[in-house]
């Protein structure tokens, strides 16, 4: 499917799950839906760098709330729509994946997930010590009762989330199918053949921590409208850290449905387990999850349904063609 | 300076430790040449410097011109060095054409060669597989080759980059006697293409019958140099190499 189509298609159907959530008359549905679209972003953008290129990030806290606090600065500075706080986000997000990228370059493994770590705490420490965005005391964020058309405020919110799962989605497939998908597949297969094969890994690398980073920089941008008041501890979340990780794995981390199938999974199990247990079991049941999925299926859920196929490679979902000349072939 | 690849005075320390000593070598368009040393002599250390997986602290190397000084590995095979590693390293989660594909779609493509088209680049992955006997497991992952098939992709991995130099590093290491004359069967026709090959090789019959010129290292120093015949009779080499 040609990705416009893809694009178009995935608009269709979050438009069928908002006149869903909608029909229920429920206002709880959207607050629930935000956070499970929320973790899509950031499970998919986790998946562009931990998933296809093999580098394991444990910081993705750190970019999530750095999108919130620069919504948070710009929202001091000076009010702008959520849409334009996003695209600022984003880009703070992304020169700092980029900056986090370069710094990194030649680490690996578990080096490279220490400094990612690292990153998560000097952030952490340098906002809870600037007081501009609250600092330690948190910040607060008025948000509007209602906004139209959309009647309630958190309507308005689960639509942004809504539109930026779907771009999320788009770029990864986009991403998975081009020459810069085949070039991931080698850095988290043999880099050393990579670049023997003419890869160029290190700028390759600088490209995911850069989308990647971007990408959870705008998941966490409308997240002190749906919060309302944000304080370091709840930006900079260890679930999100968490989630980000296991939800992936859980769904298979080779391809764009694996994190998308994880992110409902995980995302509706811990809504549910919210409002019946408490929202303290959340982890636990990341963890058990995570547990038995790392013993029963290593690659996932998608991984399981390749096993009973068997007709393509784990790493390849889908045909994957490429166009040497095709816009997304810039490196 | 006329040679395809021109070495200088290459020199490798690893600490204390002397990996290569003052290395100089010329290699012409279209030559055979053997690469033959006891292990732990500097062989590989030696490709690796000159495939720019290491960087060498004295001398340099010039490829088709060019100074490489400096250059990345990527960069290097997009100049046209290509590379096969002594124990086979495929794209382990990519399917054989998929891994002839890469180096097509990095080097090839990059160059701003005649492939530009998905088609074409599919027409020529099936190709190289074709030439290299895997067409029927195109679409398998590497971990259903045996060992013979897996050098087979290497080589079709690394004809895929359309080099002018070729270094084979120890592709026949651990194959039959039918599955080297395979393999050499394979490089020479790639010779006959115009590719210049380097072959290191412990299989003296095979390193014999392919190679027009043999270079011997010892202890990261290059001992001899010359015709096979003559450099096997060097008493030299036969005192560090062959044993006698």
């Amino acid at each position: 499917m040609r990705s416009d189509i893809f694009f178009v298609s995935c608009l269709v159907v979050g438009g069928i799950v908002f006149a869903a959530a909608l029909a229920l008359g429920n206002d709880y549905y959207f607050f629930a839906g935000y956070v499970v679209l929320q973790y899509i972003v950031l499970s998919t953008a986790w998946n562009i760098l931990g998933g296809y290129c093999g580098y394991v990030n444990f910081g993705s806290a750190a970019f999530f709330a750095l999108g919130a606090y620069t919504t948070v600065a710009m929202h001091r500075l000076h009010p702008m729509p959520i849409p334009v706080d996003v695209v600022f986000g984003g880009v703070v997000s992304g020169v700092v994946g980029f900056g986090m990228g370069y710094l990194t370059l030649r680490l690996r493994g578990a080096f490279f997930a220490i400094a990612t770590l690292a990153l998560a705490v000097v952030l952490q420490t340098l906002i809870v010590n600037w007081d501009y965005v609250g600092g330690s005391r948190g910040a607060y964020i008025v948000r509007p009762e209602s906004f139209a058309p959309f009647g309630s405020y958190i309507k308005y919110l689960f639509m942004i989330m809504m539109l930026l799962a779907v771009g999320a989605i788009t770029v990864a497939r986009l991403i998975e199918r081009s020459r810069l998908g085949y070039g991931f597949a080698t850095i988290r297969d043999d880099e050393l053949a990579a670049e023997a094969s003419g890869v160029p890994t290190l700028r390759l690398k600088l490209i995911a921590t850069t989308i990647s980073g971007a990408l959870m920089g705008m998941a966490g941008a409308p997240f002190p409208y749906y919060i309302g008041f944000l304080q370091p501890s709840s930006a900079f979340g260890l679930e999100y850290a968490v989630n980000s990780i296991a939800m992936p794995l859980i769904g298979g981390t080779t391809s764009w449905v694996g994190p998308l199938i994880g992110a409902i999974l995980l995302g509706s199990l811990q809504q549910i387990a919210t409002v019946t247990i408490s929202s303290a079991v959340n982890l636990l049941i990341v963890g058990f999850l995570l547990v038995g999925f790392v013993i029963a299926a290593p690659n996932g859920i998608i991984g399981l349904v390749h096993k009973y196929i068997q007709h393509k490679p784990v790493g390849q979902v889908g045909r994957r063609r490429v166009e040497a000349d095709s816009p997304e072939a810039a490196p | 300076m006329t040679g395809l690849l021109e070495i200088n005075s290459l020199g490798k320390r690893f600490g204390g430790f002397v990996a290569l000593e003052s290395i100089s070598l010329s290699v012409q368009p279209g030559e055979r040449v053997g690469l033959i040393g006891p292990n732990g002599s500097g062989k590989s250390t030696l490709v690796n410097c000159i495939c720019g997986t290491l960087h060498n602290e004295a001398g340099s190397v010039h490829f088709d011109g060019h100074l490489l000084d400096g250059a990345t590995a990527h960069q290097r095979t997009r100049r046209g060095l290509a590379r096969t590693f002594q124990l086979p390293r495929p794209f382990a989660s990519l399917s054989l054409i998929d891994n002839v594909r890469i180096p097509l779609l990095y080097t090839v493509a990059a160059r701003g060669g005649a492939l530009r088209a998905a088609h074409d680049i599919d027409e020529r992955c099936a190709d190289l597989l074709r030439e290299v006997g895997l067409d029927a497991k195109a679409r398998h992952l590497p971990r259903d080759l045996t060992q013979v098939e897996m050098r087979k992709l290497e080589l079709a991995r690394a004809m895929a980059a359309e080099p002018k130099l070729l270094m084979a590093d120890e592709s026949m290491a651990g194959l039959t006697h039918s599955e080297v004359e395979e393999i050499l069967t394979l490089l020479n026709r790639l010779n006959g293409q115009g590719v210049t090959i380097i072959l290191i090789e412990h299989i003296m019959r095979a390193v014999m019958s392919f190679s027009q010129r043999l270079v011997v290292l010892v202890s990261g120093r290059m001992i001899a140099d010359g015709e096979p015949n003559e450099v096997v009779r060097n008493p030299e080499v036969e005192r560090a190499y062959l044993g006698q």
